[in-house]
């Protein structure tokens, strides 16, 4: 199904909805400058288009409009991501410009982001971004910016941009192994674990690990160090390097 | 009393002194420094050790191979020194019960002086330890290790400069060739150094919360207050309890102080203090550390360790590690020459001929005699197993262990082995237990300390009790069967299919977080002579220590169940067990003796075939039955004390009926077969 074209206001009330749907917050609290009546034309717009619904108490999401919202919560959260680790803009400015960012990120225009920050997670809040179509195909741009360090090759370098993990123990123990923001890291093997130079130490972890290591690309993926006779070179795997692997 | 007895025995075997206990005798002169050395895995803790006291704490190129405090003394002038070497710990903030031994060590027996030891080639990620530690309010010796290898590697470090901006004494050794160590020996015996002022400043939103927390803290505690404070932020629980006892009214104020600095990120704290103490280590390693890198040429240990990682060289190279190990050198050599050496040659035809007709001649009562020198006497039974049977076995596989576990392959082993033990519950980190328990079942299980879940730990436990056969079982196992190659792939294919079907049933029931890996894998080393017989030795002199009063117990039993017919009584109870797997009567007792030592089992069945009683199918059943049978008293102790009677008791009572119809069943399935062996 098409999405409706919306105004920016009538996006940010999708957005504000799905937002304390999904912290399961029951009062929603309308954005700034839209009423929380009928006779707003943001929400006017959306009531005439099906996507929210009247409520007793306010309103809700119908089914078309949480669908329509997940992509504005993509779109945001991608945005605020790019901000964040490409550009390094700070973080209370970054949600802020992120707002008015994701309305311009225009469908089509999100998975090439999704793609190029290598198909994130979640935003740099610990949010979760709905995944897109690119992230179940598992695409790869030409020219990933970042990409969790289970999506390199051997012989691909960078730092690492950040660590998401839902479990604080698993985010301790990555952090006391030296795995933190700025640590250059070099991919060396990818099967049966993976395996990396970790500024100057090597360290092995399995696929949920790496998955959860976020590495921003260096340029040169030439590592400087000796090359090994053939038959030790880095394994690659048996199967396709490429998948994109999400839950 | 027994077990007080066996207690009292195995420590004056193994000669620990310091041990603790109140009511310890040899406690000595209380003047001696209290000298502690802490640091990451894999830094050279243990060689240092070594070196200052000149005795004997496990050294590996593993992390996690000393899970308990090792305590030594040394004299250097007429300074006393009570040396104390910690499991290996990248942070003050355990995450398994290795690095909790560590960082209690600090809270409950705070030293007079620490010694960091760091890897001198990666300093960047071992100063935010060092920063810990200052935190922690403690004397502190920096010492760059491994320098040699820093050198090689074409890094140069100011220590000068270094010493000046931590405010701490700092040297460079290469303790592994023992250099440096006299200027680390004259550091420690001189005057404790002042506390560093050295101090990370962290983000804002932290500051304000240690700020706020150290105002409410009150109490008396073994470190600072604000290292105590960090720790609150981590949510750390122990640390949390420990606040909760001495300064209750606090909670509600540093409660809303912590929240409130969870609030201002999106991560918890952890994150951005880890960021600021990164921060502090990079520039500091910046201004320190000149880098002049060589254009290195691939050494042949480096693409030996490569090798060892790769996933179709791997593997090949760790069946040769295999087959070199365990079965040339345990089986054939220590089974095959050196038990039929002992125990052949120089027991049976030398030592109990002779000790045999001297003790009957001065004690003509047969009762009596019998206890030293009858079928089971104390010596001709007891002290031979032990000496000329087992201790061989036990001591060449670890000689053949502490070589791998030096020259750092066993962390690539993990990394190949990741993905199979995580079908059975498991993770690479499990190969360090599951293989020493190829060696000993009851110091493997004391080494699941380094599993970091319950259910882990609790399946490792499982599957060394039950699949994992010790050396002494693995050498008699091998040296009977190497003659019966058909028995000997039957024997150990059924084994791999228990192994893996139990863990994998294990991991289905087992609830729980699957376990996560990741290994520091450290450079291929050429393993020292020194610490592999160091460490050989020390392991071995435990063992002994273990098992020669038990061997002694259990034949004293056996003669009294003998004497009273009890002994019969409880044959008895095996006899129709062990004709139902089919195997001849005599090889009831093996099973009995298998309770108080598996290997003791082991030694027994060597005997009854040496005597002709078994072979063929029956020899093959009841080898698989008896590797599988129960867990002896010494592991069954160390399973109830790691992880609780219940957990002791239930894997035992599965065990028994188990092993019997596993080899029930086998029975049934190779007389129908009509195998011959």
């Amino acid at each position: 199904m098409p999405e409706i074209e919306l105004t920016e206001a009538s996006e940010e009330v999708l957005s504000s909805l799905a937002v304390a749907e999904e912290e399961q917050d029951d009062k929603w609290v309308p954005p700034n400058g839209v009423d929380a009546s009928p006779d707003d034309p943001a929400l006017h717009d959306l009531l005439e288009a099906g996507l929210i619904e009247q409520e007793s108490e306010g309103f809700s999401l119908t089914a078309a409009g949480r669908r329509q919202a997940a992509s504005v919560l993509r779109r945001e959260r991608l945005a605020e991501r790019l901000l964040a680790d490409v550009l390094h803009v700070s973080d209370d400015l970054a949600t802020e410009t992120a707002c008015k960012f994701e309305h311009l990120l225009r469908k089509g225009l999100d998975d090439q982001v999704c793609t190029l920050l290598g198909h994130p997670r979640f935003c740099p809040h610990g949010s979760p971004i709905p995944p897109g179509d690119c992230c179940r195909a598992g695409s790869r741009a030409a020219q990933t910016v970042v990409s969790s360090l289970a999506d390199l090759s051997p012989g691909e370098s960078g730092v690492i941009a950040y660590l998401q993990t839902p479990r604080r123990d698993i985010l301790q123990r990555m952090l006391a192994m030296g795995a933190i923001p700025g640590t250059p890291v070099v991919i060396r093997q990818r099967f049966p674990s993976f395996v990396f130079d970790l500024g100057q130490s090597q360290v092995a972890v399995d696929r949920e690990t790496a998955q959860q290591i976020y590495v921003r690309l260096t340029a040169s993926s030439s590592a400087p160090s000796p090359k090994p006779p053939w038959f030790a070179r880095p394994f690659r795997g048996f199967r396709s390097r490429r998948r994109g692997r999400r839950p | 009393m027994i077990l007080r007895a066996l207690h009292f025995f195995r420590r004056l075997l193994s000669g620990q002194r310091g041990c603790g206990c109140d009511s310890c005798v040899f406690a000595g002169p209380t003047t001696a420094r209290k000298l502690a050395l802490f640091g990451s895995p894999n830094v050279g803790k243990s060689v240092i050790f070594n070196q200052l006291t000149g005795s004997y704490a496990v050294v590996s190129n593993y992390p996690g191979t000393t899970v308990e405090v090792v305590r030594g003394r040394a004299r250097i002038g007429d300074v006393l020194l009570e040396v104390v070497d910690s499991p290996g710990t990248y942070s003050l903030t355990p995450l398994s019960q290795d690095e909790r031994v560590a960082r209690d060590l600090l809270l409950n027996d705070p030293p007079d002086l620490l010694v960091h030891v760091v890897d001198a080639k990666n300093l960047r990620r071992m100063l935010p330890l060092t920063f810990q530690l200052i935190e922690a309010g403690l004397p502190i010796v920096l010492d760059l290790n491994i320098i040699d290898e820093a050198t090689r590697a074409g890094l140069q470090v100011d220590l000068a400069a270094l010493a000046r901006r931590l405010g701490l004494p700092v040297v460079a050794t290469a303790a592994a060739v023992g250099l440096g160590v006299d200027r680390l020996r004259v550091l420690v015996s001189g005057p404790v150094p002042s506390v560093s002022a050295f101090s990370v400043e962290y983000p804002a939103p932290i500051e304000s919360a240690i700020e706020r927390i150290t105002t409410a803290l009150r109490g008396e505690y073994e470190i600072s207050a604000r290292a105590l404070a960090l720790q609150l932020l981590h949510r750390e629980a122990e640390i949390w309890e420990r606040v909760l006892r001495a300064d209750p009214d606090a909670i509600p104020e540093i409660e809303k102080a912590v929240s409130d600095a969870e609030a201002q990120y999106s991560q918890p704290p952890a994150f951005p203090i880890a960021v600021a103490r990164q921060k502090a280590a990079d520039r500091l390693a910046g201004e320190v550390v000149v880098a002049r890198p060589r254009p290195l040429r691939a050494t042949f240990a480096e693409v030996l360790g490569r090798l060892a990682m790769h996933p179709l060289a791997g593997i090949p190279l760790l069946i040769a590690v295999l087959y070199v190990g365990l079965y040339l050198i345990v089986g054939r050599l220590g089974a095959g020459i050196v038990v039929d050496f002992l125990d052949g040659q120089l027991f049976g035809e030398k030592i109990n001929p002779a000790i045999t007709a001297w003790v009957e001649r001065l004690l003509p009562y047969p009762t009596w005699s019998s206890l030293l020198v009858g079928e089971f006497g104390v010596i001709t039974l007891g002290l031979r197993y032990a000496i000329a049977i087992v201790l061989p076995l036990v001591g060449i596989f670890f000689l053949t262990f502490a070589v791998l576990e030096d020259s750092g392959y066993l962390p690539r082993l993990a990394l190949l082995a990741d993905r199979l033990l995580k079908r059975i519950g498991l993770s690479g980190r499990a190969v360090i237990p599951l293989v020493l328990g190829l060696g000993c079942g009851t110091m493997a299980t004391l080494v699941t300390r380094v599993l970091e879940t319950r259910r882990e730990r609790l399946i490792a436990t499982f599957l060394l009790a039950l699949a994992i056969p010790c050396s002494a079982q693995l050498g008699v196992i091998l040296g009977l069967l190497s003659i019966h190659p058909l028995g000997l792939a039957i024997w150990a294919g059924v084994l791999i299919m228990v192994f893996l079907l139990s863990g994998f049933l294990a991991a289905r029931l087992l609830p729980g977080e699957a376990a996560r890996f990741y290994v520091e894998v450290p450079p291929l080393r050429l393993p020292s002579l020194r610490n592999v017989a160091v460490k050989t030795f020390s392991r071995l002199r435990w063992y002994a220590a273990e098992v020669i009063p038990l061997f002694l117990l259990a034949s004293l039993l056996i003669w009294l169940g003998q004497l009273t017919h009890i002994f019969d009584l409880v044959l008895s109870v095996f006899r129709p067990l062990v004709s139902a797997i089919g195997l001849p009567q005599a090889a009831a007792d093996a099973f009995l003796f298998g309770f108080f030592r598996r290997d003791y089992g082991a030694a027994r069945l060597f005997d009854v075939h040496a005597a002709g009683g078994v072979s063929g199918v029956p020899l093959v059943v009841a080898m698989v039955t008896i590797t599988l049978f129960i867990p002896c008293i010494a592991q069954f102790l160390v399973m109830q004390k790691e992880r609780g009677l219940r957990t002791a008791l239930a894997v035992s009572g599965f065990i028994l009926p188990f092993a019997f119809g596993v080899g029930a069943l086998l029975n049934l399935i190779l007389t129908t077969l009509e195998v011959q062996i």
